[in-house]
């Protein structure tokens, strides 16, 4: 038995108390994906982690994993006998075990010498092979996560489960972790979903990421298309910097606003209002000494390598944008720039999300 | 990997029931414990006779006035003592703050009417107090000074007061332990002193503590029969043995003990709404630090030392020194066969009511845990319900079903096998086990409740979806996490059930003596001095339990590779 997909979230909704925390959600994991459910905080995604980890009942709809059900209403498979591994935010190490310990507490059923090569195998593999006689509290934070992940690992899960596994790391820590666990479960095939609110997170780890609002996907694809490519205001919001500049749609592929033609790729044709709002994104503003638009500098903000400016035009618009730090402006500059657009992505101008959200691609 | 492919989905369907089996058990354990509450409210309420007009008219007002002096006096002193003792030893430095951390627990172990015989020999006229001051100013009679009455409201009041305060030491100190270390700097780096942090951070943040140790004072002070009895202060308590005993009218003395479940239902409420405000989880980082302690020199640290001195001097060491002499003297005649059995009945009531409250309340709190939800909550509530029933009608809850249940039992077997089977849980030590447990869930609850809320649910679902089942991961991961707290949940149920009074008097098999009911009835006898053997036994036995908890806490204190939980075991105290 091949399924096509390890994972099948099949219409389900759970109710968290008097709430419906998840609302007919739907999504299917490939063997080996790495899918990443990323929203703000109360959109639903960690009931829906519970729901796969089968803690939570549900009211509607089923999950099966390799084809076979496991949650349906009325029914829950044991979270034990789910083959399931699961990494928490909290770490959740047994403070009384030691590293090694830990991570031999998924493994009681294998012989004693296949599980102490196992977990010294494992920790090789995550660099704390020195750590294995301490106490999770003797561990920093990157490398409790570590051992959490060796923990979840052990076992050899059908499924691994991430709950905003690299949100208690510092900025640093947490790139370089989350590069490492994406190397990590390629490398062993392992099928993963995480759930985070970080969305560079979710651009490190996921092959594919679903944008979470109220309960629902409101947009599932890459983590490229969905920051080049949102299909409604709210994931155009909630993903990357960017301002919104009102126009006139003048052609299929062109865009009349205050800084001129806009031209790209029009993602939605479909859409039919003439008025339209245009999504600029820092990227998309680049520094030209001969750019057509002269704006200047309201604010800025050093980000290393960059800066980000918030340029202010003559009529009063806004926009941000993402200059090389060797171009270096004060606040009160005026600086010129030009567009560059390659995707055109455009909302209507009444604050219809249903509107966007009816023309999306599919 | 295809495991679970293959099995029937009749395998799945028993899996699923698996986790409704603690639901079952919650609802059955639970259900065991209301059906004494339900027989007196069923007693109260099914009687014919019109006697709750009866009551209002007489006794009833006099009953409710001394009650809730007493509770009111009670209250101020254990939290007087209670939260100054334990600000003391757990913020500031002074002479003998180490020793104090467990002497404070001492009283703990010192029933109320155990201190209040003592004190009534050594402070009444006769005693070495008033002999003392005759003799050193002359004076020929009672006439000739003031004293204040021992045998008083306010005595009882006093001596209560300095039996009951380790209730609120216990718990305060444990949360100004489990405070945010970065919150108390944050307050005074930001120009707040040492008065005002605690006023206006650890008091406030500790006040949830605080009001569950309270609320268990109040409920012991509501409970407590030998003292009341013995300063004639007519309490709630003492009127349901006079109503029921006294005057042969069970009715009457249900209802009496309905009024007062409505007391001990508000206290249980103010626990449960406080533990409710106290819930968090611990944040990781801050549990390693060491807390900062004002240092206390000269008169001030005098005075430190002199405020921690009086609860233990006066709660535990002045008894104990009357008790002992007066044990000294008149050891022969109470050191007989007669008495060591009353020793081992009472230790064995009391270890097998703690076990099994333990058993009963880890099943509750666990299965709340597990399944969450409303009928798990209410079952929790009612499972803590058996303390607001005071021992004497707690035994009337019980017998009453209890000798229903043999007589029906006996008659059937008599009908259909011709064998009588007597009685087999009325005027048995089931029914005194039985009493005790369902009177001390409540504490075993809570503790167990607390302890497993310092758990993140996280460390749940860690286990689970590392193939634990439930009660598995409960044994391994569980049980060695809260075993600080399930130690001092049996630590305490332990110590209330040897104290224990009026139930143990009422369903103890005839002619079956515990400690408790020994003294009590030689004192009842103005035999104080014969007393005093058992006295001072109850004090040693319960002492023990005491001494093991001072241990632990002086372990936690200094950490080590034995105690990675160390927090968590101090923390568990609560």
């Amino acid at each position: 038995m091949n399924a096509e997909y390890l994972l099948e979230v099949d219409d389900i909704t759970c109710r968290y108390g008097r709430d419906r925390a998840v609302d007919g959600l739907s999504f299917r994991a490939r063997p080996g994906s790495l899918t990443c459910l990323l929203g703000p905080s109360g959109c639903g995604k960690t009931t829906a982690l519970r729901a796969i980890a089968g803690f939570q009942d549900l009211e509607k709809g089923e999950i099966r994993i390799e084809s076979l059900c496991v949650s349906r209403p009325g029914y829950l498979l044991p979270p034990e006998r789910r083959q399931v591994g699961m990494v928490f935010q909290d770490h959740a190490l047994f403070p009384h075990l030691k590293v090694t310990d830990n991570v031999a507490a998924g493994l009681r059923h294998q012989h004693e010498n296949l599980r102490r090569q196992t977990v010294s195998s494992l920790l090789e593999r995550m660099g704390l092979s020195a750590l294995g006689e301490r106490f999770p509290h003797e561990l920093s934070g990157g490398q409790q996560q570590r051992v959490a992940l060796a923990r979840a690992l052990a076992p050899r899960p059908r499924l691994l489960l991430m709950d905003e596994p690299f949100s208690n790391l510092d900025l640093d820590l947490r790139e370089r972790l989350g590069v490492e666990v994406h190397d990590l479960l390629k490398e062993h095939g392992i099928t993963a979903v995480m759930v985070t609110h970080d969305q560079y997170d979710a651009f490190v780890l996921g092959d594919e990421v679903g944008i979470m609002s109220q309960g629902n996907i409101l947009q599932w694809d890459t983590p490229y298309n969905v920051y080049h490519e949102p299909t409604s205001r709210f994931v155009a919001d909630f993903i990357g910097n960017g301002v919104f500049v009102r126009g006139t749609r003048t052609g299929d592929r062109t865009v009349n606003t205050e800084l001129g033609d806009i031209e790209g790729t029009l993602d939605r044709p479909a859409l039919t209002s003439a008025v339209v709002h245009v999504l600029i994104r820092p990227d998309d503003v680049l520094p030209d000494p001969d750019g057509p638009i002269s704006a200047r500098v309201s604010r800025k903000a050093f980000k290393g390598a960059d800066i980000m400016y918030t340029l202010t035009l003559p009529s009063g618009t806004t926009l941000l944008s993402l200059f090389p730090s060797h171009d270096n402006f004060a606040v009160g500059d005026h600086v010129r720039v030009r567009l560059n657009v390659d995707h055109l992505v455009v909302f209507a101008t009444e604050n219809t999300v249903a509107e966007s959200m009816t023309s999306s691609p599919d | 990997m295809r495991a679970i492919a293959v099995e029937s989905s009749s395998k799945m369907r028993r899996l699923s029931h698996a986790i409704d089996r603690w639901t079952l058990s919650s609802i059955l354990l639970s259900g065991l414990v209301v059906l004494p509450v339900l027989t007196v409210i069923g007693l109260a309420f099914g009687s014919t006779s019109d006697i709750w007009q009866h009551l209002l008219s007489t006794s009833l007002p006099h009953y409710l006035r001394n009650t809730l002096c007493l509770m009111l006096g009670v209250g101020v002193a254990v939290c007087l003592l209670g939260i100054s003792t334990a600000w003391l030893v757990t913020m500031c430095h002074f002479p003998g703050r180490k020793m104090f951390e467990w002497l404070l627990l001492l009283p703990l172990a010192m029933p109320a009417y155990v201190i209040a015989y003592a004190y009534t020999d050594f402070l009444e006229y006769a005693g070495v107090v008033q002999g003392g001051l005759r003799g050193l100013f002359g004076w020929q009679s009672a006439q000739d000074y003031w004293f204040p009455e021992v045998r008083s409201l306010g005595g009882a009041i006093v001596f209560m007061g300095f039996v009951l305060y380790p209730y609120v030491y216990l718990l305060t100190r444990a949360a100004f332990l489990e405070q945010s270390v970065s919150m108390i700097e944050a307050s005074r780096v930001l120009g707040r002193g040492a008065w005002s942090t605690f006023f206006r951070v650890s008091l406030p943040s500790a006040r949830p503590a605080i009001a569950v140790g309270l609320a268990l004072a109040l409920m012991e002070t509501l409970n407590d029969f030998g003292t009341v009895d013995y300063f004639a202060v007519e309490t709630l308590t003492v009127g349901i043995f006079d109503v029921w005993l006294g005057m042969g009218n069970l009715a009457g003395g249900a209802q009496i003990a309905v009024v007062m479940m409505c007391f001990v239902f508000g206290l249980i409420t103010l626990e449960h709404i406080s533990r409710r405000h106290q819930r968090y989880y611990q944040p990781a980082s801050s549990r390693l630090k060491t807390l900062p302690t004002y240092p206390l020199v000269g008169y001030k640290g005098m005075a430190a030392t002199g405020v921690c001195l009086v609860p233990v001097l006066f709660g535990f060491f002045v008894p104990v020194l009357v008790l002992s002499e007066l044990t000294w003297v008149y050891f022969d005649e109470s050191w007989t066969p007669a008495f060591r059995t009353y020793v081992l009945n009472s230790c064995l009531l009391s270890a097998a009511a703690a076990l099994i409250a333990l058993l009963v309340a880890i099943v509750i709190a666990y299965a709340r845990r597990l399944q969450g939800g409303q009928v798990l909550k209410v079952t929790t509530r009612i499972a803590s319900l058996g303390y607001a029933l005071p021992g004497a009608v707690l035994a009337v809850g019980i017998i009453v079903p209890f000798a229903a249940f043999d007589n029906a039992l006996d008659a059937w077997m008599r009908a259909q096998l011709g064998i009588s089977t007597g009685l087999l849980l009325s005027g048995t030590v089931t029914a005194v086990v039985f009493a005790y447990v369902v009177r001390f869930l409540a504490i075993a609850l809570g503790q167990v409740e607390a302890s497993l809320e310092k758990i993140s649910p996280s460390m749940d679902m860690a286990a689970r979806t590392l193939g634990y089942r439930a009660g598995e991961t409960f044994v391994r991961y569980h049980a060695p996490l809260i075993r600080g707290g399930l130690f001092t949940a049996l630590m305490i149920v332990f110590v209330d059930c040897m104290k224990e009074l009026p139930a143990t008097l009422i369903l103890r098999p005839f002619n079956f003596d515990t400690l408790a009911t020994h003294v009590y009835e030689f004192a009842s006898d103005e035999m104080l001095g014969e007393a005093a053997l058992g006295s001072l036994t109850i004090v040693i036995v319960g002492l023990l339990p005491v001494l093991l908890l001072t241990r632990m806490i002086g372990k936690s204190r200094n950490g080590g590779p034995d105690q990675p939980t160390r927090p968590a075991s101090v923390a568990s105290v609560a």
